[in-house]
C-alpha cells in the first residue's frame, strides 16, 4: 500500500468474481458494457482467451476467475465487462474483464485501508492491492496493472506458444 | 488549405530536383557520355540557380551557378563528365541542399567545392578543348542564329518572371537584335499596371542550338508562347508570323511555334504529371484511411441488415453501397501506394559513398522499383535496408585485392529487390561478399552464453543470434558498423511492420537478407471462413482453391500431413486440430488452399462462408506470441474474427509433412 492512498482513500469499483466482492480503482475504469459476443482465441492461455468489440476496437477479454482458480457459472442477467485501461511496458492498453455482477463506485477512506496481509488470503499476493474494510466486510483491492503485466511475462513460457510457433 | 508560403513551395520543389539530380549523376557515372543525362543534369542545376534566385536564395543560387557552368561545359563537350567531377558534384548538391534548407548555413562550407571544382574545369578543359575548338572556337558565321518570337502570358511579372533578365540571359547567347510587339497592350483604362502585354522578337545571332535558347526560358516554357527560327531563313518564314502579329491576330500567333527537339514531349507530359499532383499531409491520408475502414464495417452491417429483409429497395440500395465503398476503398489505398523505387533510388549514394569510404568498389543493381507498397510501410524501411546496405560492405563485400584472390571479380556486386508474392512483398538483399562466419558467431555466442555450447543448431536458428541486442562479431569497431546495435534494431522495425526477416548465406558466396512485409497495413480481401463454432479470415490473394473432401477422402487423409491434389502433394493442416476443437466437424470437410513465399499448404475448414472485405487490426500484446493469427477485424455482426497468418500456417505445415516424410509413412501416421 503506498503512501498516497493511505492518506487520501480511494475511488473504487466494486464487482463480484466467484461469490466474492473485490474492487478495482475507480481509474482505470472506462466503460461498463452488458456481455457481447466473445470471440474464442485458440490455443491462448484461458486467462485472456477471448477478444470483443468495444466501440470498433479489438479488445482483449480477461477472465480473473481463472487466475484465482474460480468456477465459472454460465452468464446470467447480472453478468457485466469492465472495460479498463491499463498501463503495460510504458504502453496504454485497453482491456476487458469479465464480472459476475458490477455493483458501485465508492469512495472508500483511507482509515478503512489495510495493507495485504500476508497469509489467510486464498489469492496470489501480488494481484492484490490492499484490502479495504467496509460494513463489516472484506473487499479485495486488485492491482489490476500487477495482473496484465503478469500476464505479458507468463506468456513467454514456452508452453503457452501455439503450435505453430513451436514448429515453425 | 492555407496560402503556401512560396519560399516552401520552391523548397519542395528543390527537394525534386535534387533527387533528380542525384539519381542523374549516378547514372551518369555508368554512361559518361550520355546526352541526355548531361542535359538532365544540366536543366535540374539552371532551374535550381533561376528559382532560387527567384525565391531569394541568393547564396544557393550563386553557388549553383559554378556547378551549371561546369555541366555547360560538360555539354559542350569541352569537359569529361569523370568520376571526379561526379563526386564533386554530388557533394555540391548536399551542399546546394543545406543552403536552400538551412539557409542560415555557412555558406563559406562551399568554398573548397568551388576551388576543387575551379580545377577541374580549368584543369580538365585544355586537352579537350583542342579537340572541340576547330568547330567552338570559330565565331558564328553571319547569319547563323535564330529568330524568335516571345509572348509571356500577362500574369508572368505576378508570378515572378522578369522579362528583362530572360532578354539579358539571350544576350548573353550571341548578338542580338530586340524589338518590342506592342499590339496586345490595351488601352489605359483596361491596363492591369502588373500585367505583362509586350512581346518581343529577337534575331540571334550566335552558333548556340535552339534549345540553349529554349533554356533560357526554362521556367516559363509551359504557358509562353515562343517561336524559334532559323535566322538565315527567317527573312522569308518569319514574317507571316510577324505581321500576323502586327497586324493583331492573336490566335494567328499561337500557331507557328518551332516544334522542339524529340525530347520535349517527354519533358512536358512529366511537368505536367507534376503540375496535376497535389501534396497532402500524410497524417490526412491516416484520417482518410481510418474513415474508410470505419465505413466498410459499416457497411458489412448494412449488407446484413439487406439480406434479412424483404424489402427489395433496400436491398438494392445496399448492393449499390457496397459498390461505391469497395471502389472508395481502393482509390484510397491506392492513394497510399507507393512505388518503391523512390526509396532505392536513395540507396545508390549510399552505397556510391561507402564503397568511397571504404575503397571497395560496389555495383548495385536493382529489380523492382516499381512494386508499390503502402507509404508508411515504406518511409519506414529506410533506416533497416541502410542498415543492412552498411552491414553488406562493411562485412560482406571483400576488399578488390581479396576478392581477386577468391577468384571473383575486384568489384563487388550487390541485389537489391522487390516482388509482389500474395498478399506480401519481398525485399531482398543480396551480395556476393564472404558470407556469413558460422564458426565466429557460435562462437561468439556460446561465450556470451546465448547457446548452449555443442548446441546442434540450423543455420537459420544460428543466423537469429545476429538479431539480439548487443550481438557483433566484427573484430574491429568501424564508424559504420560492428558496434552491435543495428540488427536488433532493423528486426524490430520489420516486425512492428508485421514483416519478418531472414537470412541466408553461403561461405565465400555472399549473403542474402530477405523481408518479407505485407502489402498493406489497413484492408484486405478476405475470405471468411468457418472452424468449429468459430469464424476466421484468410487473405483472399494467398488463397488458391478451394476443394471439397469427400468423406472417403477424409478418412483416408486421417493421420496424414498431406493431401494429393491432381497428382501433387500438398501439406495440409486440419485447422480444428491446430484450434482445439471440440465441436464435431462437419461431414464434408472444405480444404482451402494457400501459397506464401514458401510453397502451399491446404487448411481443412468446416465451412467456407464467403468474400469479405477485412479491415486489419492488430492484435495485443496479450495474443501477439500466437504467431497462426496475424490480427483481427470486426465482421458485419460486429463480432471479432481472428486473421490467419497464412506464411506462418505454411511455414508449419511444410514443415510438419517434411519431417513426416523424412521419418517414413508409418512412424508419420503415428507422430501426426
Amino acid at each position: 500500500m503506498n503512501r498516497d492512498i493511505a492518506t487520501q482513500g480511494l475511488e473504487v469499483l466494486t464487482l463480484t468474481l466467484g461469490g466474492q466482492v473485490f474492487a478495482i480503482e475507480a481509474a482505470h475504469v472506462r466503460e461498463i458494457l452488458d456481455l457481447v459476443a466473445v470471440t474464442e482465441v485458440p490455443t491462448a492461455d484461458p486467462f485472456v482467451g477471448g477478444l470483443i468489440n468495444v466501440r470498433g476496437k479489438v479488445v482483449p477479454l480477461a477472465d480473473l476467475r481463472h487466475r484465482f482458480d474460480m468456477p465459472r457459472p454460465e452468464p446470467s442477467v447480472d453478468t457485466r465487462i469492465i472495460v479498463l485501461e491499463v498501463e503495460l511496458a510504458d504502453e496504454a492498453m485497453t482491456v476487458a474483464l469479465i464480472a459476475d455482477k458490477v455493483h458501485e463506485v465508492t469512495e472508500i477512506a483511507a482509515s478503512a485501508l489495510e495493507e495485504t496481509p500476508r497469509i489467510g488470503l486464498r489469492w496470489r499476493q501480488d494481484y492484490i492491492r490492499c484490502i479495504a474494510k467496509r460494513d463489516g466486510e472484506f473487499i479485495v483491492v486488485l492491482d489490476i496493472a500487477a495482473i496484465f503485466s503478469v500476464e505479458t511475462r507468463r506468456s513467454d513460457r514456452p508452453d503457452d506458444r501455439s503450435k505453430a510457433s513451436n514448429a515453425a | 488549405m492555407t496560402p503556401s508560403d512560396p519560399r516552401d513551395i520552391f523548397r519542395q520543389e528543390a527537394q525534386d530536383l535534387l533527387a533528380l539530380l542525384e539519381t542523374t549523376l549516378l547514372d551518369l557515372e555508368h554512361g559518361p557520355d550520355n546526352a541526355e543525362l548531361i542535359d538532365t543534369t544540366f536543366r535540374a542545376l539552371h532551374t535550381i540557380k533561376g528559382s532560387g534566385a527567384m525565391f531569394g536564395f541568393d547564396a544557393a543560387a550563386a553557388f549553383t551557378h559554378h556547378v551549371e557552368t561546369a555541366f555547360d561545359r560538360v555539354r559542350q563537350g569541352k569537359l569529361v563528365a569523370n568520376h571526379e567531377l561526379i563526386s564533386l558534384a554530388l557533394r555540391a548538391r548536399d551542399h546546394m541542399r543545406a543552403l536552400i534548407e538551412e539557409p542560415e548555413v555557412d555558406a563559406a562550407a562551399g568554398d573548397d567545392i568551388l576551388a576543387a571544382l575551379a580545377v577541374i574545369v580549368e584543369g580538365g578543359a585544355a586537352p579537350v578543348v583542342a579537340a572541340a575548338a576547330p568547330v567552338d572556337a570559330k565565331a558564328p558565321a553571319a547569319g547563323q542564329g535564330w529568330h524568335i518570337g516571345v509572348r509571356l502570358p500577362q500574369d508572368a511579372m505576378a508570378n515572378g518572371t522578369k522579362p528583362v533578365l530572360l532578354l539579358d540571359e539571350l544576350r548573353e547567347l550571341g548578338a542580338a537584335t530586340i524589338r518590342a510587339v506592342v499590339d496586345r497592350v490595351p488601352t489605359l483604362a483596361e491596363i492591369d499596371p502588373t500585367g505583362c502585354y509586350l512581346g518581343w522578337e529577337i534575331d540571334l545571332v550566335t552558333a548556340a542550338p535552339a534549345s540553349a535558347v529554349e533554356d533560357v526560358f526554362i521556367f516559363v516554357r509551359d504557358e509562353m508562347e515562343l517561336t524559334i527560327a532559323p535566322l538565315a531563313a527567317a527573312p522569308d518564314a518569319a514574317p507571316p508570323a510577324i505581321s500576323a502579329v502586327v497586324v493583331a491576330a492573336p490566335p494567328a500567333a499561337d500557331k507557328p511555334q518551332a516544334k522542339p527537339a524529340a525530347s520535349e514531349p517527354a519533358r512536358d507530359a512529366g511537368r505536367n504529371a507534376a503540375a496535376s499532383s497535389i501534396r497532402v499531409p500524410a497524417f490526412r491520408l491516416d484520417e482518410l484511411m481510418e474513415r474508410v475502414g470505419e465505413l466498410v464495417i459499416t457497411q458489412s452491417r448494412l449488407r446484413q441488415i439487406a439480406a434479412l429483409s424483404d424489402d427489395n429497395q433496400i436491398k438494392a440500395v445496399a448492393e449499390e453501397i457496397e459498390r461505391l465503398v469497395l471502389e472508395l476503398r481502393d482509390t484510397t489505398m491506392g492513394i497510399r501506394m507507393v512505388p518503391i523505387g523512390s526509396l532505392f533510388g536513395r540507396f545508390r549514394r549510399v552505397v556510391h559513398d561507402l564503397s568511397r569510404d571504404l575503397g571497395k568498389e560496389v555495383d548495385l543493381v536493382m529489380h523492382g522499383e516499381e512494386t508499390e507498397l503502402d507509404k508508411t510501410v515504406i518511409e519506414q524501411l529506410n533506416d533497416p535496408l541502410v542498415h543492412m546496405i552498411r552491414n553488406a560492405i562493411d562485412h560482406g563485400i571483400e576488399g578488390p585485392s581479396d576478392r581477386l584472390a577468391a577468384g571473383k571479380a575486384a568489384v563487388g556486386r550487390m541485389e537489391l529487390s522487390a516482388e509482389h508474392v500474395g498478399t506480401e512483398v519481398l525485399i531482398t538483399l543480396k551480395d556476393d561478399g564472404r558470407g556469413l562466419d558460422r564458426a565466429r558467431i557460435r562462437a561468439r555466442a556460446e561465450e556470451r552464453g546465448l547457446i548452449a555450447p555443442g548446441a546442434v543448431l540450423s543455420d537459420s536458428e544460428l543466423f537469429q543470434v545476429l538479431f539480439l541486442p548487443g550481438f557483433s562479431t566484427a573484430q574491429t569497431v568501424t564508424s559504420l558498423s560492428g558496434r552491435g546495435v543495428g540488427m536488433d534494431v532493423v528486426r524490430r522495425t520489420i516486425e512492428a511492420l508485421n514483416g519478418t526477416i531472414d537470412l541466408a548465406s553461403a561461405p565465400g558466396q555472399g549473403t542474402t537478407v530477405t523481408l518479407r512485409l505485407p502489402l498493406t497495413l489497413a484492408i484486405i480481401d478476405g475470405l471468411l471462413v468457418r472452424v468449429g463454432t468459430g469464424r476466421y479470415v484468410l487473405p483472399l490473394a494467398a488463397v488458391e482453391e478451394c476443394v471439397e473432401m469427400t468423406p472417403a477422402e477424409d478418412a483416408r487423409a486421417r493421420g496424414l500431413s498431406f493431401l494429393g491434389l491432381r497428382g501433387d502433394l500438398v501439406p495440409f493442416i486440419r485447422l480444428r486440430e491446430l484450434f482445439l476443437t471440440h465441436a464435431p466437424p462437419d461431414p464434408f470437410q472444405k480444404v482451402v488452399v494457400v501459397s506464401a513465399s514458401c510453397g502451399k499448404v491446404g487448411l481443412a475448414v468446416d465451412q467456407v462462408i464467403g468474400q469479405h472485405q477485412t479491415v486489419i487490426k492488430s492484435l495485443s500484446k496479450m495474443h501477439a506470441d500466437i504467431d497462426m493469427f496475424s490480427g483481427a477485424t470486426i465482421l458485419g455482426d460486429g463480432t471479432v474474427a481472428l486473421i490467419l497468418d497464412v506464411s506462418n500456417l505454411v511455414a508449419y505445415g511444410q514443415a510438419r509433412s517434411e519431417s513426416e516424410r523424412r521419418a517414413g509413412g508409418a512412424n508419420g501416421r503415428s507422430a501426426a
